[in-house]
């Protein structure tokens, strides 16, 4: 029987709970985060339209650029103040 | 790793021995006479009653003293004081033992001198299964156990771990003997590897290093690969997960060249040379592995490029005409550094008929207009292998590596006016503000001349580059240490 080492980080990431989802998204702020790649933001401002037709409140967000990871801070801070998040991918 | 505190010799003199060694038959008398007179420990490898059976032999059975405090050659002679080794002397020299052991007259009846033998602890059909016994536990990585009817290649693609051609099955003989190539321990963190940012040990790094087909002396390139890619600068997460068909591009420079004998010359750039091969594709299955980069997951690149299979080549210094590559990058001859270069795959310039540097350069700025797009200026820089009947070109009119470049940045000016948006009926291009200024193709310091291929064949090659600066990547040297 051959044995081998595990090249991989054996995250596995726990299988992290997601909040249920909610009935309706009257009055719950949904955060739109903008990788700030161009025109995404038109994209966005249309779906702030759409959200805010359904009752909910809408805060935006924005990386400094679409090619690295969003800053630990700006995570955070949607983290704490939204109760949804769509983040506009490109291309 | 060997640790005498694991197995620690007693205190005085100690000799390890073995009967399948003439010089240790020989000394045999000697020993006794040794245990009679001063006393001695005998550790004997391979048969309990050799030099004889007495209370001052012992039988290193598995072999453990023996490999722990490294034994190579018996016979050994040691003076261990206080539990710590004080000198040692191998094979047999009458006037060494004589001085060794303080006794005068010692083996007169022996020849002068006898080399002695290898060790059993170091014989190669045992040696890879004792660094396992005694050094394995030191592997943290998880273990995974093959079914005996599977075929371990075929399961290394099953379990997702390779990059679409077989690798090496990592198995802790194969790791723990390419960890021999660092000092580094295995434990050592090497980076934070993304996308999943996760910290990578040297041993990680091995455990791809062997799948991908390296030696252990390759491995302190890997190592250094892999700290380079994950720095802010070289930013490998935004590498990795564009849609062009870019990724990390390994140039080395020094010494290691040629000690690792890697390929400068014929076909660098291609395949046939193991090192070249299998080292940037070792730093691609890191990514792969251990940070969770895959194709369709955060790699988004559209259409990809060979290139991100992992490409990896040495700098020909010796036959260039220029300061190395690594010395136009701050680094000295004598020092051994890898440099990643954000590219695309590479793409050959054409010239048979120049015979001046100065035709030669006014061809090659009409060839690089083009990088990527002729109407995308001042982003991406580019790497210019330059061969070596090229280069001879300069060589012979006595032009150096600033003249090179000054002289082909001033053809690199490119009129704004045909390359905005919506120019030529295109609309593709730069901002409409760009329009009536003069702009530089490549930002400054933007391109790299490395020299390398045979020496016959009247064609060079550029790399083109990413998206580069503060919100891209940033070619990234460094030093390459044991």
């Amino acid at each position: 029987m051959t044995v081998v080492l595990d090249p991989t980080a054996e995250l596995r990431p726990e299988a992290r709970e997601r909040v249920a989802r909610p009935e309706s998204l009257n009055g719950l702020t949904v955060g739109l985060l903008d990788i700030s790649k161009p025109r995404g933001d038109i994209f966005l401002n249309r779906v702030e339209e759409k959200l805010i037709g359904l009752g909910a409140n809408v805060k935006r967000f924005k990386k400094p650029t679409f090619t690295k990871p969003a800053p630990v801070d700006l995570r955070h801070e949607i983290a704490v103040s939204c109760d949804a998040v769509i983040e506009a991918l490109a291309d | 790793m060997p640790d005498p505190n694991t197995a620690p010799l007693p205190d005085g003199l100690v000799a390890v021995v073995k009967k399948d060694c003439p010089t240790c038959v020989l000394v045999a008398p000697v020993l006794a006479t040794i245990a009679e007179r001063v006393g001695v420990t005998v550790i004997t490898q391979d048969d309990p009653d050799f030099p004889q059976s007495a209370d001052w032999v012992t039988y290193d059975a598995d072999l453990a003293l023996s490999w722990h405090n490294q034994i190579e050659t018996v016979p050994t002679l040691l003076r261990v004081n206080d539990g710590s080794e004080a000198d040692r002397i191998v094979g047999w020299s009458q006037e060494a033992w004589q001085e060794f052991t303080g006794l005068s007259g010692l083996g007169t009846d022996l020849p002068e001198f006898r080399p002695g033998c290898g060790s059993l602890s170091v014989d190669p059909n045992l040696s890879d299964e004792l660094a396992v016994r005694f050094s394995g536990s030191t592997l943290t990585s998880r273990r995974i156990e093959l079914a005996s009817l599977e075929d371990d290649i075929e399961a290394m693609f099953d379990r997702g771990f390779s990059d679409g051609m077989p690798v090496v099955p990592p198995t802790e003989a194969r790791v723990l003997r390419m960890l021999e190539g660092t000092n580094r321990p295995p434990s050592d963190i090497v980076a934070v590897v993304p996308p999943d940012l996760v910290e990578c040990t040297v041993e990680k790094v091995a455990i791809n290093a062997v799948m991908a087909g390296c030696k252990p002396e390759y491995l302190p390139v890997v190592l250094s690969a892999v700290e380079a890619a994950c720095t802010d600068e070289f930013n490998m997460h935004g590498l990795l997960a564009t849609t062009m068909p870019v990724g990390p591009i390994l140039i080395v420079n020094g010494p290691i060249r040629h000690e690792i004998n890697m390929n400068s010359g014929f076909n660098l750039l291609g395949q046939g040379n193991r090192a070249n091969n299998t080292i940037g594709r070792a730093l691609q299955l890191v990514i792969r592995n251990v940070g969770g980069g895959r194709p369709g997951g955060v790699d988004r690149a559209t259409q990809g490029s060979p290139s991100k299979i992992g490409l990896c080549f040495a700098e020909d210094e010796e036959g260039s005409a220029f300061d190395t590559f690594a010395e136009s990058r701050g680094f000295d001859r004598n020092v051994s550094t890898v440099t990643l270069f954000p590219g695309e795959g590479p793409r050959l310039m054409f010239d048979q008929k120049s015979r001046s540097p100065e035709s030669l350069t006014k061809h090659f700025a009409e060839m690089l207009r083009v990088n990527v797009s002729p109407r995308l200026v001042m982003q991406m820089e580019t790497v210019i292998v330059m061969s070596p009947e090229h280069m001879a070109r300069y060589r012979d009119a006595g032009w150096d590596r600033a003249r090179f470049l000054a002289e082909l940045e001033a053809l690199l000016m490119i009129d704004g006016d045909d390359i905005v948006a919506g120019a030529g009926g295109i609309e593709e291009g730069m901002p409409e503000f760009l329009a009536g200024h003069q702009l530089p193709k490549f930002p400054p310091g933007g391109i790299h001349v490395v020299h390398g291929g045979s020496h016959a064949g009247l064609f060079s090659t550029t790399i083109a580059g990413w998206v580069g600066g503060a919100t891209g990547s940033v070619t990234v040297t460094k030093e390459i240490t044991r």
